[in-house]
C-alpha cells in the first residue's frame, strides 16, 4: 500500500508543476493553450541541458526558461500585438511540439543524468507516512511544497489578491492601482517556468530519458485538470493525484483484467466531466454562495477575463 | 478638498469628447454635472480620476498642478471615482473587494480589514457580511461598498457617475444622505447625472455640459426650465397622456408560479386589458424579471396558465408567444436584446423573420435606412449595434418590434436614457397602446411608473405586496411599499 501511494505521488509530480503553473497563468487572465507542445519541448530541453552540462539543475533551469518564453510569447501577442490567445496558443503548440522532435533527435534513447534519490532522515522512519512522503527526490518534495505555497500566495497575500484581480476584472484592478499588463507578463512567465520544470521532471525523474512524443497528451490533460480544479491549487492537486491513481490502477490491473485496461485508463475523463456538471449546477452554486467554507472545495468560477485583452485609455 | 480643471481637452481620434472644459469645485461642495447622454460628462470625470489621459489642459488640486496618469495617481491626490457599474470583482467576497488595492504589509490581515469595514459601514448605516460573494449584493450595495473603500483609502474628492441607475428608491435616499454627510465633513462631491430632479434634490451648484463643452453654471435652486434649455439647447415637451378606453382582456395570467436561482414567485394573477399599461415596481430581484420572462415565454412556468390574445400559451415555447403577438424588450439592451457585432441592417433582416433563403442586401439596406430615419436612430445601416448610444439602442429595439403587437413587455424602458430619448420612447409606446397593445413594464423609476401606468403592482420578496392606482398614488406611497411597508 505504501509503495503504491509513493509511486502514485512520484508519478504525479510533473503534472503538479504543470497544472499549478497553468493555474497561475490563467488566474492572471492569460490562457496558454500551447501546453502540450511546451511540455514536450521543455522535457527535451531539460534532458539535453542536463546531458550536456552533467547537471540536473542546469536541465531544470533550461526547461523553465524555454517554457517561460513560450508563455511570454502568448502574453506578448495578446497584450502588444492584439492577437487572439487561443489562436497563438494553438500555433505555438504545433511549433514547440515539432521543435522538440527536431531538436531532440540526437538525444533519443540516450542514457543521461537523473535527479538523485534523497530520503529525508528521521522523517523517512515514520511508519507509513515516511514511506509514502519522505523517500523521494527533491523534485517530489518541491511539488508538494509548491501546492501549499501557491495556495498561501494566492489567497493570503496582497500580491495574490492582485493576481486574482487582474484575471477577474482588469479595469477594476486598474482602478485600484494594479499594473494589469505588467502582472500578466510576470505571471505568464512564472506559470510558464513551472510548466517547464514539470516537463524536465518527466525526462529527468518520472519518465527518464527522451524520445519523440515523450509526453504527448499530458499538456491537454493538464489543461483539463486546471478547469476541473476550479483554478484552485488544492483542488487542482487533487485532480492530478486522482488522475495518477486511476492511471496507476489501470496499469496494475492490466494483468488481472486484460479486457478492462482500456476502460480504466479513460475513467478520469468521465469523472471530470461529471464533477464539472456537479459544481456548475445551480444547487452547488447557491450552496457555495451561502457557506464560504465550501467555496474552496466546490467553488468553480473561472477568471472572468481569461483570454481577453486589457488596454489602458 | 477643492480642485480645478482648466481647459481640458480629451480627443479620441477625431472625436472631441471634451473640448476645453473648465470646472472648479470647492471643498465641501455638492456639485452636479448635468448633461444628456454622450455630452462628455463621463469622459471628463475619467480624466479627473486618472482613467483617461487628457489631450491637453491642466488639473489643479488645492491650487497645485498635478499629473494624473493612472487611477492610482488620482487616488494618491485623494480623488476617487464610483463608476456607473461599480468596479467590483463579482465572485470575490465583500472583504476581498475591500482589501484589493489597499496599501499594507504583504500578508493580508483580513480580521483587521473586516473590523475597519464594519466600523465604516456602521457610521453610514450600511450592513455587509464580509464573506458574501459580491455578486449576491444589489447594485446599490456594491456602490455602498465602493464608497466605503474609497473613503478608507483617503478620498477627499468623490466622483459619482450616474449612481442612481439601477438602485432602489430607499437606497437612493440613503446614498444622498451619505453624500450630504460627507460634504459636511469637507468632501468635494461631483454628482454626474442626466436626471434633473436628482441634481436639483442633492446639489448646491451645477455645471451643464453639452457636446463636450460647458454651456453654463448655476447655483441651485434654479428654474428647471432654464436647466433643460441649457442641456438640450431648447425646451423638450413632455407629451400629455391621452385617455384611452380599455377594451377586452389581452393578457390573462392565473396562478403563475415561476422561479430562478435568486427569486421565486407563486400564485401570480394578472389581467391586462386592451390598451392598458401595467407598471411593475419593486426592488431588483423581487420577482418582476422572472414574471416578465415567464410572460414572454423565455422561462417555463412551473404552475398556472398564461393566455394572450385569446390563445392559451402555457404549453408553447417562445416562438408561440411571438406568433401570438407577445414581445419582450429586456433591460440588457446590448446583452439580451441586440447582437453586438451585427449591423443595423442585419438586425432588421433578423427581426423580419422572413422565410426566404437568400437575402437581398440592397433592398435590406434601403429598408434599414428608412427604418433608421423613421425612428430617429443616430446611426447608419452599416453601424454596429454596440456603437450606438443607449438611447439609440432602445430606438433600434423599438424599431424592430412587429406591428400589431398584442402584448408588449418591457424591463426598465428608459433606464440610462436622457429626457429627450425617454420622452420619445414613451411617445412610441403610447402610440402602440392606442392601437390596443397591452403594455406591462418593470421600472425602478417611480416617476415613470406613476406617470405612464394605469395600475402598478408592487413586488416584494416574490409576491405582489399591493396593487395601486397610478392616478391616485404618490412617490411617497410607492417608495414605502417597495420597502415592504404596507401601512405607514
Amino acid at each position: 500500500m505504501e509503495a503504491t501511494l509513493a509511486s502514485i505521488l512520484a508519478a504525479s509530480t510533473p503534472l503538479i508543476f504543470i497544472v499549478i503553473g497553468e493555474t497561475i497563468t490563467e488566474k492572471a487572465g492569460v490562457i496558454n493553450l500551447s501546453l502540450d507542445g511546451t511540455v514536450l519541448l521543455s522535457a527535451m530541453v531539460g534532458f539535453a541541458g542536463a546531458y550536456e552540462s552533467g547537471s540536473v539543475i542546469v536541465g531544470f533551469a533550461a526547461a523553465a526558461l524555454v517554457s517561460a518564453l513560450a508563455a511570454l510569447l502568448v502574453a506578448y501577442s495578446s497584450i502588444a500585438l492584439r492577437l487572439n490567445q487561443v489562436a497563438v496558443g494553438f500555433v505555438l503548440f504545433q511549433l514547440t511540439g515539432e521543435m522538440s522532435a527536431f531538436l531532440g533527435d540526437p538525444y533519443v534513447r540516450v542514457p543521461g543524468p537523473t535527479v538523485t534519490y534523497r530520503p529525508i532522515p528521521l522523517l523517512e522512519d515514520i511508519p507509513f507516512v515516511g514511506k509514502v512522503f519522505f523517500q523521494h527526490d527533491l523534485v517530489v518534495y518541491g511539488s508538494i511544497v509548491l501546492i501549499f505555497v501557491t495556495y498561501w500566495f494566492m489567497f493570503r497575500t496582497r500580491r495574490g489578491l492582485k493576481l486574482q484581480a487582474v484575471g477577474e476584472r482588469p479595469e477594476a484592478a486598474h482602478s485600484r492601482g494594479v499594473p494589469v499588463n505588467r502582472l500578466r507578463y510576470l505571471y505568464a512567465a512564472g506559470g510558464g517556468a513551472l510548466v517547464g520544470m514539470g516537463g524536465a521532471a518527466y525526462s529527468l525523474g518520472a519518465k527518464i530519458g527522451w524520445s519523440e512524443g515523450h509526453t504527448t497528451g499530458l499538456g491537454w490533460i493538464a489543461l483539463a485538470i486546471v478547469i476541473f480544479g476550479g483554478w484552485h491549487p488544492y483542488r487542482a492537486a487533487f485532480g492530478v493525484y486522482l488522475f495518477g491513481a486511476l492511471q496507476f490502477s489501470a496499469i496494475k490491473l492490466q494483468d488481472v483484467f486484460p479486457d478492462l485496461t482500456q476502460v480504466l485508463g479513460t475513467l478520469p475523463f468521465p469523472i471530470m466531466i461529471f464533477t464539472l456538471v456537479l459544481v456548475y449546477s445551480d444547487q452547488v452554486r447557491s450552496l457555495t454562495d451561502r457557506y464560504p467554507a465550501l467555496r474552496g472545495i466546490l467553488g468553480s468560477d473561472p477568471p472572468s477575463a481569461i483570454g481577453t485583452r486589457f488596454d489602458v485609455d | 478638498m477643492g480642485f480645478e480643471l482648466r481647459e481640458i481637452h480629451k480627443h479620441f481620434g477625431a472625436v472631441r469628447a471634451n473640448d476645453g472644459v473648465n470646472l472648479s469645485v470647492a471643498s465641501g461642495e455638492l456639485h452636479g454635472l448635468l448633461g444628456e447622454n454622450g455630452a462628455g460628462k463621463s469622459t471628463l470625470m475619467k480624466v479627473l480620476s486618472g482613467f483617461h489621459q487628457k489631450t491637453s489642459g491642466e488639473i489643479l488640486v488645492e491650487g497645485e498642478p498635478v499629473e494624473l496618469r493612472t487611477p492610482a495617481d488620482a487616488m494618491q491626490h485623494g480623488i476617487g471615482m464610483l463608476h456607473q457599474d461599480p468596479l467590483v470583482f463579482l465572485p470575490f467576497t465583500v472583504l476581498d473587494n475591500f482589501i484589493i488595492g489597499s496599501p499594507g504589509p504583504e500578508r493580508v490581515n483580513r480580521r483587521e480589514a473586516a473590523r475597519e469595514l464594519a466600523t465604516l459601514a456602521e457610521r453610514f448605516g450600511f450592513n455587509f457580511d464580509p464573506d458574501t460573494p459580491t455578486r449576491r449584493l444589489t447594485v446599490g450595495e456594491r456602490q455602498q461598498l465602493e464608497i466605503l473603500r474609497l473613503l478608507w483609502l483617503g478620498a477627499r474628492v468623490l466622483i459619482l457617475d450616474e449612481p442612481t441607475t439601477g438602485i432602489s428608491a430607499p437606497q437612493r435616499i440613503k446614498l444622498f444622505a451619505t453624500l450630504r454627510e460627507l460634504a459636511a465633513d469637507g468632501m468635494s462631491v461631483v454628482f454626474v447625472s442626466h436626471k434633473l430632479e436628482e441634481v436639483e434634490e442633492l446639489c448646491e451648484r451645477v455645471t451643464i455640459i453639452r457636446a463636450g463643452a460647458v454651456v453654463g453654471e448655476r447655483d441651485l435652486p434654479c428654474p428647471a426650465a432654464e436647466l433643460v434649455e441649457l442641456m438640450f439647447g431648447g425646451e423638450v415637451e413632455v407629451g400629455e397622456r391621452p385617455i384611452v378606453g380599455l377594451g377586452p382582456p389581452r393578457l390573462v395570467v392565473s396562478g403563475l408560479g415561476v422561479q430562478d436561482r435568486l427569486a421565486s414567485v407563486e400564485d401570480f394573477d394578472l389581467e391586462v386589458a386592451e390598451g392598458e399599461v401595467i407598471g411593475l415596481a419593486g426592488l431588483e430581484g423581487s420577482g418582476q424579471r422572472i414574471v416578465l420572462d415567464a410572460l414572454s415565454g423565455l422561462r417555463r412556468a412551473q404552475t398556472g396558465t398564461i393566455q394572450a390574445g385569446g390563445r392559451d400559451l402555457t404549453k408553447t415555447g417562445y416562438r408561440g408567444y411571438l406568433a401570438a403577438g407577445v414581445q419582450f424588450l429586456p433591460a440588457g439592451r446590448l446583452e439580451e436584446g441586440l447582437v453586438a457585432g451585427l449591423t443595423l441592417t442585419e438586425h432588421f433582416v433578423l427581426a423580419a423573420r422572413s422565410d426566404s433563403f437568400r437575402i437581398d442586401w440592397d433592398s435590406a439596406r434601403e429598408e434599414a435606412g428608412r427604418d433608421i430615419v423613421d425612428h430617429f436612430i443616430k446611426g447608419t445601416p452599416e453601424s454596429t449595434a454596440e456603437s450606438l448610444s443607449g438611447g439609440n439602442q432602445q430606438r433600434l429595439l423599438l424599431a424592430m418590434l412587429q406591428d400589431n403587437l398584442s402584448v408588449l413587455l418591457m424591463e426598465h424602458p428608459t433606464r440610462g436614457l436622457d429626457i429627450e430619448s425617454a420622452a420619445w420612447v414613451w411617445e412610441q409606446l403610447l402610440l402602440r397602446r392606442e392601437d390596443g397593445t397591452a403594455i406591462v413594464f418593470a421600472s425602478a423609476d417611480l416617476d415613470e411608473l406613476l406617470e405612464y401606468s394605469d395600475r402598478i403592482l408592487v413586488f416584494f420578496n416574490g409576491s405582489v405586496l399591493a396593487e395601486v392606482n397610478a392616478r391616485t398614488s404618490s412617490v411617497d406611497e410607492l417608495g414605502h411599499l417597495i420597502g415592504g411597508k404596507v401601512s405607514r
